[in-house]
Formats: structure tokens, sequence, C-alpha cells
């Protein structure tokens, strides 16, 4: 946790050092310093706000790119459900596997059938006695940092379950294994097409740590653009999809909520209102809920800032897309013996999540009441404008970076000003 | 003691109900920032929200002040609103008098004060009819 690699990244040459993303980011880690903006990594949480924001499109994830998948002898395309939302005219999901296909990969896997089975077993978890309620979902990676960061009180909350990205790559890997016994697991590539870069982060992390079935990230917007050109239409597609309604549903916000056939649910979107509900959780004052379903992006995952379309186009389109197709078609395997709330190892976290805050004033508490003082005094000094143009995102901010010795005071353009009109009266009433 | 004491102050809004809960959010982050561990900032959240709560409800907002001591939180929540009748009764599990309005939203289960008393070290009230109403809360860093 203390060293999470990041996948969002700043063109230099790009950034002007404007402040949209310094105002916007919702764990202030960003700062303007020598004319560009910088990020920061400990409490940087992949959210992608940065990278939506910046009009100069300085702020980029970096993934792999989709070319390098090829280098393996047997190629897995994990498309995500985001992905079925993306294209105009579609009424089939076939269409996009054999793009997928006709682009190359000898296999494809729908994330949505992971999706699918990691449902069922949150239904079996939410029955479980000693489930901590209500049930926070840990699907959307951006949420679970936040939750690391700032509300450790809602860590033994989050369901204990593997996203369903990790649950695809590994039956996929399965599956591949078993159907060509030739292979060995080293000669499968897994690429996984992200709708966002929490994702991306998620796994590069993962897979540093030589756990993750993913072998590449790549981003949705590179394959979107590859897979248009392949997906004519000319050729009728061979019949292979196998989601139903709720897997397609993860896609959109409240999808993995209404999975549960739980009316006490609720579903936020959006990282401000994420943030907001999960305050209202810890405070202890939301109404009775069993499960909380949290997405960073507008929409939830549709809203990915890598995804292609407007995430309210594509929630529409997925709509059309769900037609005619069964509530769901994976279900649990039926072999447990532990009966109703019986979840197989698997199917777990490797680690629970970890509070990991992103760094108070000092390790020695008499120190960091002194730092919060000489704060205070500062503050009072400063004209309370929040403009950001010091590089700081409020003026409380600034007065932290000032006490960390990252800032001087007169870097205040509004203080520079007032100390020159004051010079100027000066200077006036000396003269001639 | 007090000289090491950190001093917050926040206006409670009586005005916009939906507002409520943003002191209790600011200084969970100054305590976050400050070191201190998630169980003593959990029962600091929680006594800090109903206080909160109970000032917008009854008495159209106040001053919430939170006096912060590396082995201590206090929390003065200071109204003048009508006050209250009968201490003992209110401090009842349960007892309420939150109009509906307010309890549609969920609010009003009779469980602020109580709750107050079961996430603090000392807890103590001041009220006046038609006066105000002043809650004296201790935390201590376990």
């Amino acid at each position: 946790m203390a060293n999470y690699n990041h996948s969002v990244l700043l063109d230099i040459s790009k950034c002007k050092g404007c402040t949209h993303c310094l105002k916007r980011c919702p764990t202030e880690a960003i700062r303007i310093r020598n004319g560009h903006a910088q990020i920061n990594a400990q409490s940087c949480i992949d959210c992608g706000e940065c990278i939506r924001l910046c009009p100069y499109n300085a702020k980029t994830a970096t993934c792999d790119k989709l070319e390098s998948i090829m280098d393996y002898r047997y190629t897995i395309a994990l498309p995500p459900p985001s992905l079925y939302g993306q294209f105009d005219h579609l009424d089939d999901i076939d269409y996009i596997i054999q793009g997928l296909y006709d682009f190359g990969f000898d296999e494809v896997f729908e994330v949505a059938r992971a999706a699918e089975i990691v449902s069922g077993y949150t239904r079996r978890y939410l029955r479980r006695p000693d489930a901590v309620k209500p049930a926070i979902s840990s699907a959307c990676p951006a949420v679970s940092r936040l939750i690391e960061q700032r509300f450790p009180n809602l860590i033994e909350n989050v369901i204990p379950l593997l996203p369903p990205v990790d649950v695809a790559a590994r039956m996929a890997r399965e599956k591949a294994l078993a159907e060509h016994p030739e292979l060995k697991s080293e000669d499968i590539g897994v690429c996984f097409i992200s709708p966002c870069p929490a994702k991306v982060s998620y796994l590069k992390n993962e897979m540093a740590k030589g756990r993750s079935n993913v072998d590449c990230v790549v981003s949705m917007a590179d394959v979107y653009f590859s897979l248009v050109n392949t997906m004519d239409g000319a050729i009728e597609p061979v019949c292979s999809a196998q989601t139903g309604i709720i897997g397609v549903s993860w896609a959109a916000s409240g999808g993995e909520a209404s999975a549960l056939f739980n009316d006490r649910y609720l579903a936020a979107d959006g990282i401000e209102n994420v943030i907001r509900v999960l305050e209202n959780i810890d405070n202890g004052s939301l109404p009775e809920l069993e499960f909380i379903e949290l997405d960073a992006c507008t929409g939830g995952c549709v809203g990915g800032v890598l995804a292609m379309e407007n995430p309210f186009i594509a929630r529409a389109r997925l709509q059309t897309v769900r037609h005619y197709l069964p509530v769901s078609r994976n279900w649990n395997v039926a072999d447990d013996m532990g009966g109703e709330t019986s979840i197989p190892d698997s199917l777990f976290m490797r680690e629970p999540l970890q509070y990991s805050p992103p760094a108070s004033l000092s390790d020695n508490m008499m120190e960091a009441f002194r730092k919060r003082a000489r704060i205070q005094r500062i503050v009072e000094r400063l004209p309370a404008l929040d403009c950001g143009s010091c590089g700081s995102p409020t003026c409380q901010a600034f007065a932290l970076d000032i006490v960390n010795g990252n800032a001087t005071e007169d870097e205040c353009i509004v203080k520079m000003r007032d100390k020159m009109q004051a010079l100027e009266e000066e200077a006036s009433h000396d003269g001639p | 003691m007090t000289d090491d004491a950190l001093k917050f102050e926040y206006d409670i809004s009586g005005e916009n109900f939906a507002s409520a809960g943003e002191a209790t959010m600011r200084i969970k982050k100054e305590l976050r920032s400050l070191g201190f561990s998630p169980t003593l900032i959990r029962r600091c959240s929680v006594a800090m929200y109903e206080g909160e709560i109970n000032m917008v409800i009854h008495a159209n907002g106040g001053v919430a002040t939170v006096l912060v001591y590396p082995d201590a939180i206090e929390i003065i929540l200071e109204d003048h609103g009508p006050g209250i009748p009968d201490i003992n009764l209110a401090m009842q599990e349960g007892y309420s008098t939150a109009p509906d309005a307010i309890r549609s939203f969920g609010f009003g289960a009779g469980m602020g004060l109580p709750n107050m008393k079961k996430y603090t070290d000392e807890m103590r009230i001041e009220s006046e009819l038609n006066k105000g109403t002043t809650v004296y809360m201790k935390i201590n860093a376990e």
C-alpha cells in the first residue's frame, strides 16, 4: 500500500500550470510548482478527474499498447460490460466479441460473466451473520483507495470479495489451460480492456505483487478505434456472448446493487457524491441498509475517463443490448457443502484493505499540534479566496505547504497585490 | 494543558438542513491529520454529528467549538433554541420531539442524546427554556 503505483501521468510539455485539476482533485493530491502540476503519489486515488478536466490533455493514463499482447502464444481479451455501451446501432454483444476475435485474440472472456458470479456470492455474503452492514462494494478501486485513506472505520464494511476482473482473469486462464493441454501458463496472455485509470493502477499493482492473472491492461479508447474498423458487420458473428442482464448492468451505476434482489441498497456515483455517502455511513447517519454500491465515475464504469461515449448515452445503449437477455447466465457452483453462505477461497481478496492516511502533520503528536497551530495563524493572514494562484488548492492547503517548507507566504498573489498597492500609496505620499 | 489546545470553531447553520454534518466532516479531517486513532475519530464524529443534527433540527443552528488536546477532545455545542424542558426525559432512548418532516429523513429516532452519551467519557447539558442549550462533551484518548 505504501508503494502504490499510479497510472495517472503528466506530460510536462503540455501542462500550462493552470488550476483546473488543482481545484477539483478530490483528495487535494495536486500542487502547481515550477509552472506545472505535480501529483502526490500518496494521496492520489487514480480517480481520473484530472484527466477528464485538463483542457490541454496534459494528463494521461499509462496503459499497455494493444500490440504488446500479441507476443504471447495464446491471447485472451477480457472486455468489461462498459465496452458494450460504446457502439452505435449495436443490438448484440456478439458483434463486439467477434470484433475482438477478428482483431487477433484467440479467446474472449467477458468480465460480465465473472460479475454475475460475484453478484451470486455477494448475495451469499450478505446472508452471513458476520457480514458487517452496510456492506460496501469492493468493485471500484478508486473508492477502495479512498476508504483506505480516509475512512478507517469503514474498512471492515468493504466486502472482501475480488472485483469481477480478477475473477474473470482466473476463470479465463483456467479455461484455456483445460481446453489446450499443450499450453503452459506463461504462454497465455490475458488482456483487460480498461474503462478507467483506477482499474489500470489496481491491476498493475497486483501484477507487481505477482498475484494477478492479468498480463496486460489496455485503454478502452485504444481498443475502440481498432474495433470500429473490424466491426463492420460484414460477417455474421458467431453466437458467443454468455452474459445476462445482471452482468451487462454492472457497467452502469445501480447495476451491481440491483443484482442482489434486495431493496435495502444505495447506489451513488461521481466521486464527490461517493465521499458524501461515505461520510454519512461513517457518522452512522444512514437509514438501515444492507448494501452500498459506490462508483467514482458519474454514471458508473460507463463514465470512466478512458471510455469514449458520454456515460448517459452509453447507459441508454446498454438498455438496448440487454433486451431479450436472460436475467443471468452464470451461476455459482452448486457443489458447496457449506450451504447458502459458502464462498470459495479463490473469490476472496488476497489481503484486507489497510488504513493508510495520506500523511499526518507529523509522526510526533506534539509536533503535529505545533504545526497545526502555525497553520491556523497563517490562514488568518491569508485572503480566504481559495483562488489556487499560489499553486495550492485552498488557502488552508497553502498554509500547510508553508508549514511543511514547500511554499512561502509571499507566493500569495493577493497579498502581493496588497503590498504593491501599499508601496504605491507610500510612494505617492512621499512624492513632490 | 490549555496551552496545547487547538481550538476549532464552526457555525452550524440552521437554515440549510442539507449542510448538517459539514462541521463533523471538517473536524474528522483535522483529527486525522493530527494523527489520532481511528477509534477516537469515530467516537468524536458520531457524538459531534448527533449534536450537530440536534442543533439544526431543534435550535435553528448554533456554534460548535472543539478543543483538541493530545490526550482528549472537548466538544462544546451552543445554541439559542427553545431549550430542553426535561433533560432526564430527553436522555431516554427513543424519546423524540422531532417533527414528522424531519423523521421522514430518517432522523428523530430519539437516539441522538443517548448516542452522544454512549460515545463520550463525559457529557453534561445545560439548558434554559427559551434561552438555549449548551452541551459539553469530552472524549479521552485511549
